[in-house]
């Protein structure tokens, strides 16, 4: 066999080198220099899960709904929307560099409520992005370029762990306003309003809408009023980040109500929407990058520079995912169903919340778990060290982030007392 | 609709208002002989397989693209008993579309070519496709220069210039080369051609980056269009090949491509793969999964696979046709000057040598659109217009 392919490879050479002759075999590589990079840390939580032989591994790492028997859910509304499609036999043009315009409609009349002021003067701007990510970083390049005045952009502390390199990638600094209070696994509200209060004046400030990643951590509506006052007198630029609108509390209203209010204060906001948690499109790629803009005049200077922005990354978006997602919007039974189905799956996370601090109750931990329930979204900040997670994840094979954090879609009837069972251990 | 922003000279290209308009200017898409896009039989009949499996759903794909479709789309450039595949040390990244497979080489190479020096030059063809010097200057390239390509005077290449500006690139220089069907002259050199730029790129030690956007869609021959990516491979070059599946599997608005990487051995291989994944990340975290499912199924299944190469047999042959319709009519009316480029320039573009004046005139008065540069998309060329556009340009010809 080796001889076989060898003597097929010295043929293939010769046949090829009549001119060149015989080549002396490069020294070295371009590539000798190129270190080996750290597996994502998040993303490589799934990779270690997979390779895991335990029969009770659990992967609570990334934040990808699952059923209660832990499979991963393609909505009923998706299924339909996706025959509607089918049936019209769509052609496969590219799309606009700026995306699917009714998808880029409707993502808009999402986050901001149908009757906005903003879409009814036409003063923003959607563009269609690759999912959260893609989304940000378009975000991040435009404000690197256009906003002059500083390259600092605030993070609550903690946020997810992509924010860090892309924005620092896009060529920004990043900075940090306190958030998360460890000792309440709650939210630290005088300690945000402190530091905020502090920010140099416009300054970019990122704001997670609603279930805060990865803390699960989220202000109140009175605390977001004060916040935004605050904001508004420091004069800074504020960047919304929205991957979880429906997924919070189950009511897509509610979980944008920061959004909507920030904007009615007079805060022209930068906004990330993703479509991968709520509407399960994850692979597709769905998004949208919004700007709030001064006048419709403004709104399509902006674009023409988000176009221009796109076209050397990846010239337009994939088109299915936008056009399931534009399908289920602009389809009234089938927006009905998405509602229906959104709330389901946030259902189902808080019932799990509750189930585990049952659970972790009937295991005898005397810990306060309190916050697991107060805490909102797929995620859970359970308050766990990094020791402690270290033996989660070696000795019971229950897989998550370092920093304590446990998708809580990952956990099912099936597996909660395993899971209850396994914290107690680690922690008492 | 072709995407309007694109085209130079033609105001109503989103539009076909006038039954009289003849739209050659258009981004690169195919047409039917009707003139309508046309989604490939196989492609259809794979969307219905993915539809009807249940055991599929819309999960993130891993950060580096779907492993059934890299490698398959690998292979498909490299030929599968390619030396390199059969080391290991092949690898790829799925990206969106043939754009974003040279974005993630162009980022990783201003990252860790050449000690990470931003003014590394990069070489792109005069003329090239517009968004390549976008997509290397937006990744930090500070020095994007022409290498010497079309000659207008003969209408052909320019061996002499092209090899000339190879020995006085500065070593480690990036050359970005398309695989075939050169965009926008449809002029590629020849293998003896090939042959002699390989040579001077070992030996000035430059990094060739090559653009695959036509794949079997130039000849509709895969192994002969990717003949110059093989070639260097035998060579024992190592390279990127930015492969687009837009064009030769219709699929542009799904974004499917391939960022293939050939390296010295697989430890090089895998550390390049890694620091690439940082870099998606970033970027768009992980690609979309519908488009490289449907290649992927189409690859990896013989009959799909037959299927598919017959599909894009038929669109290379109906560009091929309306080539050889073209000049065979330029040359019965007699239009002056020569018409050879028209059949001997590959793929979907020509570069039929008008000049400005002469456009204008086919804009204006014709109701026909093509680039300021003379540049046509023979797409947009079908039995019912051909004589129109025929004669139109003998006038063009003759009167400007």
């Amino acid at each position: 066999m080796a001889l076989l392919k060898s003597s097929k490879i010295i043929a293939t050479v010769g046949a090829y080198t009549p001119a060149l002759g015989v080549l002396p075999l490069r020294a070295s590589s371009w590539w000798s220099e190129v270190q080996m990079g750290p597996p994502d840390p998040i993303l490589g939580v799934t990779e270690a899960f997979k390779r895991d032989t335990n029969p009770k591994k659990m992967n609570l790492g990334v934040g990808a709904y699952r059923d209660d028997n832990g499979k991963p859910y393609v909505l009923s509304c998706v299924r339909k929307a996706e025959a509607q499609m089918a049936a019209k036999k769509l052609d496969k043009e590219y799309l606009p560099i700026g995306g699917l315009a009714e998808f880029n409609k409707a993502c808009a009349q999402l986050a901001l409520g149908p009757d906005n002021e903003v879409l009814k003067s036409g003063r923003s701007i959607t563009v269609q992005s690759i999912s959260g990510t893609g989304s940000l970083r378009v975000g991040a390049n435009f404000l690197s370029r256009f906003h002059t005045a500083t390259r600092d952009v605030y993070l609550p502390k903690p946020s997810w762990g992509n924010h860090t390199p892309i924005f620092r990638d896009a060529g920004m600094q990043l900075k940090a306003y306190t958030y998360y209070d460890p000792k309440t696994c709650g939210f630290d509200f005088k300690g945000a309003l402190d530091d905020i209060s502090k920010i140099p004046e416009k300054s970019i400030i990122v704001l997670h809408a609603c279930a805060h990643n990865p803390t699960g951590v989220d202000p109140r509506p009175e605390q977001w009023k004060e916040m935004s006052a605050v904001i508004k007198k420091r004069n800074l630029l504020v960047f919304f980040d929205m991957a979880y609108q429906g997924f919070a509390s189950g009511d897509i209203d509610r979980d944008a109500w920061a959004v909507r209010h920030f904007i009615e204060q007079g805060h022209n906001v930068v906004l990330s929407q993703s479509f991968a948690k709520n509407m399960g499109l994850y692979g597709e790629r769905v998004g949208g990058f919004t700007m709030v803009c001064k006048d419709a005049e403004e709104a399509k200077r902006v674009e023409s520079q988000l176009k221009i922005l796109i076209r050397p990354i990846y010239s337009n978006p994939p088109m299915n995912g936008a056009r399931i997602a534009a399908t289920i919007l602009n389809t009234p039974e089938l927006y009905k169903e998405w509602l229906v189905e959104v709330k389901s799956m946030a259902d189902r996370i808080i019932k799990m919340r509750d189930l585990l601090v049952s659970n972790l109750k009937k295991e005898g931990s005397t810990h306060n778990w309190q916050h697991v329930t107060d805490q909102i979204g797929m995620f859970c900040f359970t308050g766990l060290n990094p020791e402690q997670v270290e033996r989660l994840t070696k000795d019971y094979s229950v897989y998550m982030t370092k920093d304590g954090r446990i998708s809580v879609a990952g956990v099912t009837s099936g597996n909660v007392e395993y899971l209850a069972h396994a914290v107690h251990a680690v922690t008492k | 609709m072709v995407v309007s922003e694109n085209v130079a000279a033609s105001p109503g290209a989103s539009v076909f208002a006038d039954a009289l308009d003849v739209e050659i200017g258009c981004a690169g898409a195919y047409r039917t002989d009707e003139g309508q896009p046309w989604v490939l039989p196989v492609v259809r009949k794979v969307e219905k397989m993915i539809a009807e499996d249940n055991s599929l759903n819309h999960e993130y794909l891993p950060i580096l693209g779907l492993p059934e479709f890299r490698s398959s789309a690998s292979k498909i450039v490299l030929g599968e008993n390619s030396p390199a595949v059969l080391e290991k040390r092949v690898g790829a990244v799925q990206c969106l579309g043939g754009t974003g497979a040279l974005k993630i080489g162009a980022e990783f190479l201003r990252r860790w070519h050449n000690g990470g020096n931003t003014k590394t030059p990069v070489y792109v063809s005069a003329p090239t496709w517009e968004n390549h010097n976008g997509v290397f200057a937006n990744a930090g390239f500070e020095d994007i220069r022409p290498y010497k390509y079309w000659n207008a005077e003969k209408r052909g290449l320019d061996l002499a210039g092209f090899l000339g500006d190879l020995e006085s690139a500065p070593e480690q220089s990036v050359i970005v080369l398309h695989a075939c069907a050169h965009n926008p002259t449809g002029t590629d050199p020849s293998k003896d051609e090939w042959e002699q730029i390989a040579q001077v790129m070992k030996r000035r030690s430059l990094f060739p980056f090559f653009d695959s956007a036509y794949q079997g869609f130039a000849s509709g021959n895969l192994e002969k269009d990717a003949w110059a990516v093989r070639f260097f491979v035998s060579q024992r070059f190592e390279i990127f090949c930015a492969q687009s599946f837009s064009k030769n599997f219709g699929l542009y608005n799904e974004r499917v491509g391939n960022l293939t990487v050939v390296a010295k051995d697989e430890d090089n291989l895998t550390r390049v793969l890694s620091q690439m994944e940082k870099i998606v990340r970033i970027t768009w975290s992980n690609p979309p999964s519908q488009g490289a499912r449907v290649v992927s199924i189409t690859l990896n299944n013989p009959e799909l696979f037959t299927e598919w190469k017959d599909n894009v047999k038929t669109m290379a042959d109906r560009v091929l046709l309306m080539r050889a319709e073209l000049k065979a009519k330029l040359l019965a009316l007699g239009t002056p000057g020569t018409w050879e480029h028209i059949t001997e320039q590959i793929g979907m573009f020509s570069f039929t040598g008008l000049n400005p004046k002469q456009v204008e005139y086919l804009v204006k008065e014709k109701h026909i659109y093509l680039m300021a540069s003379g540049r046509i998309n023979m797409c947009g060329l079908t039995t019912k217009n051909i004589d129109y556009v025929a004669e139109s340009i003998h006038e063009a010809v003759t009167r400007v």
